[in-house]
């Protein structure tokens, strides 16, 4: 049993581990590990286009787990004890959010968008001279949608974990309704808001299949990745593919933190 | 109060709500609407209202095959190795290392499918794998490009979702059936196959449909994997949106494979029912 317990977690690391492994070889052979350097790394961090990529996923990536973190928190504090018909739409509305595939979220986004831009566009380019198209907006938008359902469900998990004690305390304690909200909600959503933000980033930093359709003329990092495998491995790939391995490492490992420590009440 | 109170939920809500009208509502019922449309003159779309776009669906009867073949045989090898670890997770591990094992099954699942399913093309590929077993003398492989590689990239893919489904069901049992059934002399096997199995199988039913209605959707595997040979529905909509530009058809069969997906949710929560269990929060993390 513990042996085939071994046995996965080796099928579910190594791959990864050799990825790793082979961005730091000096070759290009990829049946052999030649030497050791970090020139792969060097090579991928001077590419305009790597850093061009990288810099848009990022700040959609930001931006999209801001907007996510803001408004499902809101969303949840105000579903949060409520009975009724609306309670129900939401529900169902998170629900598919999260459960419908990402593939046919783009496509059913890239064609809404575009009929509604199409229309608009005429009449907004007559009035401003600007023009509504495809791109980082679109993109954040997109994103927004699957991360602030994610947001909604841990922040209300959260919240219907509460000690309501703790509100009526401090309602006794004469604070208004706004300061028990700030002295005493917020401090205990902040963990569920902060692990929704940072599973929102690596949501929206790691996805492909969504920006594929709705990105527009933008690169994302993940297009950029698709679209050099497509011409070939090279290592460079690989340094390039470790590294944003380690990014999402780097924000799990935070958001599992915080979620454990929250969980954990304190003894005092 | 009543109103105010009112109020302010409604602004609360305000912004979210514009998002799923907008971004998830919208689309969906432009989806439904087109795919009843025509292909426009330059591509796109062209109002009308025929079923031309269904009855068409027959051309693309080996995407719906593939998919409809390898994601019930993903599921089921994502399953098969699953439950094993999921076993041994809730019940042979002790609690102080079963959660940092538990993490460690989920994260890859938080990390880029891309660079997961990459790692593979490296693995498979002509200078990995096979070129390793040639040096040894143990003759031509071909790996990648195979139904073979496309099965390894999904179990691969997946198997953190369904393990962790499976895992919360049986972690929830009550470990004195188990004690009570070896009490009464049941042999270790008897009391899985008569408690642990049978009141496991919520999660099983939860991890399965999980895995496949994303299966069922999913683009970049077969595509990275099996280069372009190895066709799923997912292939075929890229293709329709982005290449030919005939969304009515490609809506046509986004609405249909969405049908697909909901029949199995129907019918999967009408098993549930019938085995009588409540539903499984399933976490994502």
């Amino acid at each position: 049993m513990r042996l085939y317990a071994f046995a996965v977690y080796a099928f579910l690391y190594l791959p990864i581990g050799i990825i790793a492994l082979f961005s730091f070889s000096a070759g290009r052979n990829a049946s052999q590990m030649q030497g050791f350097s970090t020139q792969w790394y060097g090579r991928a961090l001077s590419n305009p286009f790597v850093l061009d990529a990288l810099q848009t996923s990022a700040l959609i990536a930001f931006a999209s787990a801001v907007l996510a973190s803001l408004f499902g928190t809101l969303a949840a504090l105000a579903l949060s004890g409520m009975k009724g018909r609306l309670r129900t739409l939401f529900d169902a509305l998170i629900y598919i959010a999260v459960m419908i595939p990402g593939i046919v979220i783009g496509i059913a986004t890239l064609i809404a968008l575009v009929t509604v831009f199409d229309a608009v566009n005429p009449w907004l380019e007559g009035a401003t001279g600007w023009r509504l198209s495809m791109g980082a907006g679109s993109l954040i938008a997109a994103h927004g949608l699957f991360t602030m359902s994610l947001v909604i469900i841990l922040v209300r998990a959260r919240i219907e974990g509460m000690d309501r004690a703790l509100l009526e305390a401090s309602a006794d304690l004469g604070a208004g309704p706004l300061a028990t909200f700030r002295q005493v909600t917020l401090p205990l959503l902040a963990p569920a808001i902060l692990a929704g933000f940072l599973l929102s980033f690596t949501f929206s930093f790691d996805d492909f299949i969504i920006a594929f359709f709705v990105a527009g003329s933008e690169t994302t990092l993940p297009i950029y990745i698709f679209s050099s495998i497509r011409r070939g491995v090279t290592p460079e790939i690989n340094a390039i593919g470790t590294m944003v391995m380690a990014v999402s490492l780097l924000m799990l490992v935070i958001a599992q933190i915080t979620l454990r420590r929250a969980e954990k009440p304190n003894p005092q | 109060m009543a109103i105010s109170q009112r109020m302010a939920r409604a602004i609360l809500l305000a912004p979210a709500g514009l998002w799923y009208a907008v971004l998830l509502v919208l689309p969906l019922i432009v989806v439904l609407v087109y795919s009843f449309g025509e292909r426009g003159a330059a591509g796109g779309y062209a109002p009308a209202f025929t079923l031309a776009q269904y009855a068409n669906l027959g051309a693309r009867w080996t995407a719906f095959q593939n998919t409809l073949l390898l994601a019930p045989a993903g599921t089921l090898a994502a399953l098969l190795i699953a439950y094993p670890l999921a076993y041994f997770l809730a019940l042979r591990v002790s609690a102080r290392w079963r959660t940092t094992l538990l993490v460690l099954v989920i994260v890859p699942f938080w990390t880029s499918i891309l660079i997961r399913s990459y790692a593979w093309i490296f693995l498979l590929g002509g200078r990995g794998i096979p070129q390793l077993l040639s040096d040894l003398g143990l003759g031509d492989l071909r790996l990648i490009n195979t139904p073979f590689a496309v099965l390894l990239g999904i179990v691969y893919g997946y198997l953190p979702l369904m393990v962790f489904p499976i895992y919360v069901s049986l972690e929830k049992l009550d470990k004195r059936l188990l004690e009570a059934a070896g009490d009464l002399g049941a042999p270790p096997w008897r009391s899985f196959l008569q408690i642990t199995l049978p009141l496991s199988l919520p999660g099983v039913a939860t991890g399965s449909m999980l895995v496949f209605i994303l299966l069922m959707g999913e683009y970049l595997i077969p595509q990275m994997l099996g280069g372009g040979k190895v066709f799923f529905v997912g292939n075929a909509l890229v293709d329709l949106f982005l290449q030919s530009r005939n969304w009515a058809f490609g809506s046509a069969l986004a609405v249909t494979l969405v049908a697909i997906m909901l029949v199995t949710v129907t019918l999967y929560m009408r098993f549930l029912k019938r085995i009588g269990a409540a539903r499984d929060d399933v976490g994502l993390m």
